[in-house]
């Protein structure tokens, strides 16, 4: 039996068992009330009740054994898990079914269940960040077994070619080692960071302001869902338009100006990221400029000091913890965009100054690691993770910085 | 100083003069600073859309040829021989494949002639379009145009674009595969993270204790929103695949991964909404004896449902156009047909987008421009709707 | 007219409208140089709406309209080619809460200057800060922390910090929107005696809703009505005799 059999059998017995106790139970209830008894729940409390003693036995019954199989510890047959499960359904709902008299607290009963589930649901999101940490952590250490974590850090050369080699268990004798020097693909990601801040930053600042401080308000309605527009378009879409579209652009004009342009410079996927940042830049830049509370502005203006002058002594000052902290964020953004540098961006790692030469990013050489056709447990492949667990820390530092900096500020104005 | 003579000073200070009309001038710059920004933004957008649109909009038509098709026993086996060896460099070979099928199925067709309009090469159909690198050589290119005076070519709706699936002939390339595929994964997607989103959001919202747990369920939930979604890939990869077993590039495996990506988007979006419920609701439900939970569910739920609708909206649009995570799951996958099941290969629209982009025939490049235009009409109406919903319900209360 | 009772602002025939709203409906007043005048009334009688058409505070509110004319020593503020920023060098304002920036007191003082280019930052800047919190009697309590910000100084330190702040442009007329009400007792009253010192060389309006305020501290006082000016006079006048009878009822409490 496949797991997905076991799966369908699982739940097509299930469903009508639990309807089947839903009406027995509620009769039941409905019975003692025919008796003349007064319930204390609704009838269909009792038959949630019933629901719960027959689902929670088996559902729980079957998730162990799963849990059991994939940890490899006790492989359990299909067909003995579900026997196992639904007779210890049945026999949590014939249990069920004797609790059940005109004064039992049902309602209670079922209620304590529901709010178990909505906590359950709850620690699912904790879950997660533990699952995407521990995935990270765990490769990223194979990894660091084989390559020492301080070369991956000061190394500047990246070149992989021959670590599968290691990975298939191969003689490596004569061979030149894989270098996993990380440093040019950090350099690439900080270089096309920047450009992109350099247009995300002026553009979209000077977005807010106006649109806080100069538009009115309908004005203001109209133009900030036609910002988001530019936060709406999918980043795949970003990435063809940079790569077929930008990068050509730029390559003739840098030709018109006598320089040597590669196709795949970072210039383009950093433009673009940039226009794709704009509208998270201006979104809570605006949102802090309007908390800067109207009086500064009117104390200011009293004095006989004009509109821009206001903004740029009084108001920007002001704000700018909360438009320090969006700047991290739009930065945080820029690091971890994956699809505009996968398609217009290099993937020869290249250490330079330049920004019109081809360089590549982490996120691109995750990707590159992980769609090819290596083996999984090479350390080209594993190289991925070390590069993700860098990415993870660093935007959980840029995240957590510029949560704490807003804080602060909104603690000032309230 | 007399009185007369200080009110004309007191009159000419009130004036602009030199210095007051530089700064008034600064004024008025740093106000087209920020229009210029807001220009600049218009105008990418403009040209962005413009060159998108005209790069994708003539995908929308494919050239046809208007032959004499003779189904010939013989065809069956060497399907070459359905036409004239003079055109048949012109015709799609994705079309001649299925001649023999066709007589499979209908064997009364054996031994008529037909003449029909055929679905072209793809190489015909560029240099139609006016395209350079169609690659049509020379003497063929002779044979078109003779073929266009005599009206036996021409550009017709390309239906095959909505109606195939991916394919390695540009002509025969089509959307279908993905769009089923990207129906199917969001489907997951919302399934999964809609009830749990929302019932962390309740928790969070109307029962969780002021506790340290409670504080980092929420400090946890903000900064999942801003991990890269490339990471959620990883977790995929590593949690899904590789440690549960689903299938790689399976719809399940790229519908549990975005399913987390967008959780932090829906709880979000849901709490904002759940707050937004007057606390009075709430006390006059207690007040009649309520218990909490009929309290959420019977009156403070629907009152929050506009709220709840656009997040999960907003996070289904964001779901649809993620590739990143999903090139980690391995959802770029060939898929030439609709995927049958969750556990089957499957491949989205933006991934469709992505593959056809990094195809070396030229003739991809419209397929691709026209591949986003639908992606772009889907998230565009998506987010439109999602806009509606919620100047709807900012109307009600 | 002798020269001490010469006319600093002269009002006739002022409307306001916000919207469609008429809010005033036609203020005639003469303010004297060299006087501390009050605006009394109840709430929403449009007493601080008026004083924020003196130095055209108003331009900011959208929908906001304003007919007749405020003439500053015979000068219409409202005349097209005037400047407005230039207008409030001349007519400062200090507001309801105390607004000071998040700078320090030293910056607080010396941004406005600075910016109309009085003087050059160094010595000069120095001791034209030092005049300022001198003349609103904060300077000893603040010359050794020049650098802290001002937001750390306490409620009516912060208020006094926007009078100098105001006093430095050097302007004509200081306008004051119930520049107490925040305020403690003891707070309040250096106020008062600082508006005393004050009247020397400024011309001071204040709106208070305080009327031992307006009894204690103004030399003129005006009782302001739903839009209207009832009553217009000496404070003494006003506040033993009044001639009309609405303004007898709000200073003897019995309505407002």
């Amino acid at each position: 039996m496949t797991a997905s059999t076991v799966f369908l059998w699982f739940f097509g017995g299930l469903i009508p068992l639990a309807a089947m106790a839903f009406w027995l139970a509620r009769g039941k209830a409905l019975g003692e009330a025919a008796a003349g008894k007064r319930l204390h729940s609704l009838p269909s409390f009792h038959g949630w009740y019933a629901v719960v003693w027959l689902a929670v036995p088996a559902i729980g019954s079957a998730v162990l054994f799963s849990l059991l199989h994939l940890l490899h510890i006790v492989d359990v047959p299909g067909p003995m898990l579900l026997a196992t499960a639904f007779a210890l359904g049945s026999a949590g709902l014939w249990l069920a079914l004797r609790h059940i008299h005109a004064g039992f607290r049902a309602r209670q009963a079922v209620e304590k269940v529901m709010r178990g589930m909505l906590f359950i649901a709850a620690t699912i999101s904790v879950l997660t960040t533990i699952g995407i940490v521990l995935s990270v952590i765990f490769e990223s250490v194979r990894f660091f077994q084989v390559i020492s974590f301080w070369d991956f850090i000061t190394g500047t050369k990246w070149q992989p070619d021959t670590a599968f080699l290691i990975g298939a268990g191969r003689d490596t004798e004569g061979v030149a080692p894989p270098l996993f020097g990380s440093v040019p693909i950090f350099a690439g990601t900080f270089m096309i960071t920047a450009i992109a801040m350099a247009v995300a930053v002026p553009v979209g600042l000077f977005a807010a302001i106006y649109m806080s401080e100069y538009a009115s308000h309908s004005a203001r309605n109209k133009l900030k869902p036609m910002l988001e527009i530019l936060a709406g378009i999918p980043t795949v879409v970003y990435g063809f338009f940079a790569a077929i579209t930008i990068s050509p652009l730029i390559v003739q004009i840098a030709h018109a100006f006598g320089l040597e342009a590669a196709y795949t410079n970072a210039l383009a996927p950093g433009l673009i990221m940039g226009v794709m940042i704009i509208p998270f830049v201006s979104s809570l830049s605006d949102d802090v400029i309007k908390a800067v509370p109207q009086s500064l502005r009117d104390g200011s203006l009293a004095l006989g000091t004009t509109k821009a002058e206001t903004i740029r002594h009084i108001v920007l000052p002001a704000a700018m913890p909360g438009i320090v902290s969006a700047f991290l964020l739009a930065i945080s953004r820029a690091i971890g965009e994956t699809m505009i540098v996968v398609m217009a961006a290099g993937l020869r790692p290249n250490l330079t100054m330049n920004p019109l030469e081809g360089m590549t990013t982490v996120t691109v050489k995750i990707v590159e690691a992980l769609t090819g056709d290596q083996e999984f447990d090479s350390a080209f492949t594993l190289a991925a993770f070390a590069l993700g667990l860098v990415l993870l820390i660093i935007t959980l530092i840029l995240n957590i910085v510029s949560t704490v900096v807003v804080r602060k500020f909104k603690q000032r104005y309230e | 100083m007399s009185d007369a003579s200080k009110s004309n000073a007191l009159r000419a200070d009130l004036r602009a003069d030199k210095r007051k009309r530089r700064r008034a001038r600064a004024d008025m710059r740093f106000k087209w600073y920020g229009l210029t920004a807001l220009g600049l933004a218009m105008l990418f957008l403009v040209f962005f859309f413009v060159d998108i649109i005209s790069k994708g909009l003539p995908a929308f038509q494919q050239a046809e040829i208007l032959v004499q098709v003779s189904y010939s026993e013989s065809v069956k086996s060497n399907y070459n021989r359905a036409v004239d060896k003079r055109y048949r460099k012109l015709i799609s070979r994705s079309w001649l494949r299925t001649i023999p099928m066709q007589l499979e199925e209908h064997p009364d067709m054996i031994g008529t002639t037909a003449e029909q309009w055929v679905l072209a090469d793809y190489r015909v159909d560029q240099f139609l379009k006016g395209h350079e690198g169609h690659k049509l050589k020379k003497k063929y290119q002779k044979l078109v145009r003779q073929l266009q005076e005599e009206g036996k070519v021409r550009l017709a709706f390309n239906s095959g674009f909505f109606s195939n699936g991916d394919s390695k002939l540009p002509e025969n390339a089509g959307i279908l595969a993905s769009a089923v595929g990207s129906v199917l994964v969001l489907l997951l997607t919302m399934l999964f993270a809609v009830p749990v989103g929302v019932m962390t959001a309740i928790y969070l919202e109307e029962f969780a204790p002021d506790n340290r747990f409670t504080q980092l369920i929420e400090v946890n939930i903000n900064n999942l929103a801003a991990i890269p979604s490339i990471l959620y890939g990883l977790l995929g990869l590593a949690i899904f695949i590789n440690f549960m077993g689903v299938p790689r590039s399976s719809a399940l495996a790229g519908g549990l991964t975005l399913a987390l990506m967008t959780l932090p988007i829906i709880i979000i979006a849901t709490r904002a909404a759940l707050r937004a419920v007057p606390e009075s609701i709430r006390e006059a439900a207690y007040g009649l004896g309520a218990s909490s939970l009929q309290t959420v569910w019977h009156h403070v739920l629907p009152l929050a449902m506009p709220g709840i609708l656009t997040g999960s909206i907003i996070g289904l649009a964001q779901a649809m156009g993620e590739t990143a995570p999903l090139l980690i799951v391995g959802m770029m996958a060939y898929i030439p047909e609709a995927p049958h099941s969750i556990l089957a290969a499957t491949t989205v629209l933006p991934a469709q987008v992505y593959t056809w982009s990094g195809e070396s025939i030229r003739a991809f490049e419209e397929r691709t421009a026209a591949g986003i235009m639908v992606l772009l009409a889907v998230l565009l109406s998506l987010n439109a709707l999602a806009i509606r919903l919620r100047n709807r319900s900012e109307q009600t209360w | 007219m002798a020269t001490d009772m010469k006319n600093k602002l002269t009002i006739r025939g002022l409307k306001l409208w916000y919207g469609d709203f008429e809010a005033l409906h036609g203020i005639d007043l003469d303010i004297l140089a060299g006087k501390v005048t009050a605006f009394i009334g109840p709430s929403g009688c449009g007493k601080s709406t008026f004083l924020r058409c003196l130095n055209r505070m108003n331009d900011r509110i959208a929908g906001c309209r304003v007919e007749g004319d405020v003439l500053l020593e015979g000068n219409d503020i409202y005349a097209p080619d005037v400047d407005v920023v230039q207008l409030r060098t001349h007519i400062g304002m200090v507001f309801q809460k105390p607004n000071p920036f998040p700078k320090s007191i030293y910056e607080n003082i010396a941004y406005a200057p600075r910016i109309h280019g009085m003087v050059q930052d160094g010595p000069d800047m120095d001791e034209l800060v030092e005049t300022a919190l001198r003349k609103a009697s904060i300077w000893d309590e603040v010359k050794d922390k020049l650098q802290q910000p001002g937001t750390a100084l306490s409620g009516g330190q912060q208020q006094r910090l926007c009078i100098a702040r105001t006093i430095a442009v050097q302007p004509d007329v200081i306008l004051m929107d119930e520049p107490c009400s925040a305020l403690d007792p003891i707070a309040t009253a250096k106020i008062e005696e600082l508006m005393d010192e004050l009247k020397q060389e400024y011309t001071i309006v204040i709106v208070t809703h305080n009327m031992q305020q307006a009894a204690r501290a103004s030399d003129y006082t005006a009782y302001f009505y739903l839009g209207d000016l009832i009553e217009y006079g000496e404070t003494s006048q006003i506040f033993t005799a009044p001639s009309n009878q609405r303004t007898e009822d709000y200073i003897t409490g019995r309505f407002g």
